[in-house]
């Protein structure tokens, strides 16, 4: 708590240079408009002018509020211009690309665990896989789901958020599978426990904390990957979809609209991961 | 049919050699046993295209990719230089430059560091590709958007990691420093950001692969006439896949050449840290 008031300045800060930067940006049209009508620009007519103005370069913070506000609570919640509509797109898709993600993340992670086989050969493509741009698969996988009968948009775009979030967790549960020491491995071999006891008992406990971790990562990747996987699929609702359609038609209000919703649909993701956190770690028997 | 079984019986094959070859402990395996495996899911990939006769306009076979890589060099180096170059390389230097400079000032000043840490933390992740089309609309379609969607991309990472890194060092280490009377500046480069260097370097990392991504996603949002995210998106209209995978495939070794030259790098900046000497003995 004591961090709210430097934080506090810092936002300030920034929401006042965001205004500087607003007035300096949008300066020119309004002197374009002036110097059309014949008449001199005052300072405070420039001030109030680019604060306002329909189609700005970078419009102000108050403008962008406004346009979250019209969007999220004005709208019908079906209307297709509501953002909350498309917000909704998004995170199920988002939702869909984790728990893909999470699974293949474990699975691969269990397997590799318990077979030098799997971790040899597997590893070293799971890394390089991440440093491949996923952007460049994006239209591809769209293209191979579709002529193969699948003809949800949403299965592609969970495709590509699974590909973007099952890396963090692969790596966190290799970790954290791996975390008990030899201490407690001879122990449960003391009780002649089953490979089986020992992973339920055991290992998967001594994961937690690494796969919590992981899993903020993971859906904040996730997110990125349906947002990505919006851009070049012709998808026609999503937030990621509102920002290309924007941009095609000179709406800069509708990018900027989408980028904030899109930063708090974030947000609250966090919010809610950290929560189930709290929540499992608690009823497992987890010191706090 | 022939291809087919043919495909199925090599990788039966692959995989029992596999499995032979994790049992050596020579240090070689560590890298036989990948190429078996990439080279499997090539031989799987072209069996299973010609063996069930799988149209090229759904997924072309890796030979034919290969052949298409061959007959348009000079295009695909365009586009190299366009999007990896021009867009992503700028952005990246700059990017990470702008996030290490702004984490030293942020150590400097204790408040900064209380204020501006949670913020940072929290933009990092967001998604931050989102503001492709607004640096499009500004800086128009020329490469400077690109390199402008990878700063804000690369910028937060950067600075987190940087200084994560540079509170890494040990009160002991501060106050020999202090015992030699050293200035700000001369712990900050004698001592802090070396010791920092693991985290810079992680960050780094990172930010290799978001610098791609940022790149061909804002070509996406308008671009000149070449480039690898142009090229992508026209290939797909036209249906020419065969294109649109030597880009993939030309995507794919760039992002993994860029990521194993700054991991080279690494290597020879930390050579004293743990992680890097472990891997001498094995």
């Amino acid at each position: 708590m004591k961090n709210i008031f430097p934080v506090l300045t810092v936002l300030l800060a920034i929401v006042a240079i965001w205004y500087l930067g607003a007035v300096w940006m949008n300066a020119a049209w309004t002197y374009d408009q002036a110097a059309r009508a014949g008449e001199n620009v005052s300072f405070s007519h420039l001030l109030s002018d680019t604060m306002n103005q329909k189609r700005p370069v970078l419009p102000t913070p108050h403008q962008v509020w406004a346009e979250l506000d019209k969007g999220i609570f004005d709208r019908k919640v079906t209307s297709k211009r509501s953002l909350v509509y498309h917000g909704w797109i998004t995170l199920e898709t988002t939702l869909w690309g984790f728990v893909l993600g999470i699974l293949m993340g474990v699975g691969l992670a269990v397997a590799i665990t318990y077979s030098r086989v799997m971790e040899l050969s597997v590893m070293p493509w799971a890394i390089i896989s991440q440093t491949i741009p996923i952007v460049a698969l994006a239209p591809m996988i769209v293209v191979l789901s579709n002529q193969i009968g699948v003809q949800d948009i949403r299965f592609p775009k969970a495709m590509i958020a699974a590909y973007l979030s099952f890396f963090p967790v692969l790596v966190s549960m290799v970790k954290g599978l791996n975390s008990p020491d030899h201490m407690q491995v001879d122990l449960m071999h003391t009780y002649s426990a089953t490979d089986a006891q020992s992973f339920w008992k055991l290992r998967l406990p001594a994961s937690m904390p690494y796969f919590f971790a992981s899993l903020k990562v993971a859906i904040a990747a996730s997110l990125v990957g349906t947002i990505v996987g919006e851009l070049p699929t012709g998808a026609t609702s999503g937030l990621g979809a509102r920002m290309l359609i924007g941009s095609q038609f000179g709406q800069p209000m509708q990018m900027w609209a989408a980028l904030f919703a899109a930063a708090i649909l974030a947000g609250l993701l966090i919010i809610s991961v950290a929560a189930l956190e709290k929540g499992v770690t608690r009823i497992m028997g987890a010191q706090a | 049919m022939i291809w087919l079984l043919f495909a199925l019986a090599f990788w039966a094959g692959a995989w029992g050699m596999n499995i032979w070859l994790a049992k050596r402990k020579a240090p070689w395996v560590r890298i036989a046993v990948p190429v078996v495996f990439g080279v499997t899911i090539l031989v799987l990939w072209e069996g299973v295209v010609r063996g069930l006769s799988i149209d090229s306009a759904i997924l072309p076979a890796p030979s034919v990719i290969w052949a298409k890589i061959v007959e348009v060099p000079d295009m695909l180096w365009t586009d190299f230089v366009q999007t990896v170059l021009k867009g992503g390389l700028s952005g990246y230097v700059l990017g990470s430059a702008a996030g290490i400079g702004a984490a030293i000032l942020v150590d400097r000043f204790g408040f900064l560091q209380r204020g501006l840490l949670p913020i940072g933390n929290f933009v990092a992740a967001l998604p931050v590709v989102g503001v492709a089309p607004i640096m499009v609309m500004w800086f128009g379609f020329g490469w400077e958007s690109k390199a402008a969607v990878v700063i804000a991309m690369v910028f937060f990472p950067m600075l987190i990691n940087t200084v994560a890194g540079l509170q890494a060092t040990d009160g002991m280490q501060r106050d020999l420093m202090k015992t030699y009377a050293a200035s700000y500046a001369q712990t900050l480069f004698a001592l802090r950001l070396p010791a920092a260097m693991p985290f810079i370097f992680n960050g780094l990392k990172i930010c290799s692969t978001l610098a791609l991504i940022g790149a061909i996603v804002a070509e996406y949002f308008g671009s000149p006439t070449r480039g690898m995210g142009f090229r992508i998106q026209t290939g797909m209209g036209r249906l020419a896949l065969d294109l649109v995978w030597a880009e993939i495939a030309l995507a794919a070794v760039a992002g993994a050449g860029f990521y194993g030259l700054v991991t080279a790098f690494e290597k020879r900046m930390t050579f004293w840290h743990p992680s890097q000497r472990g891997n001498d003995r094995s």
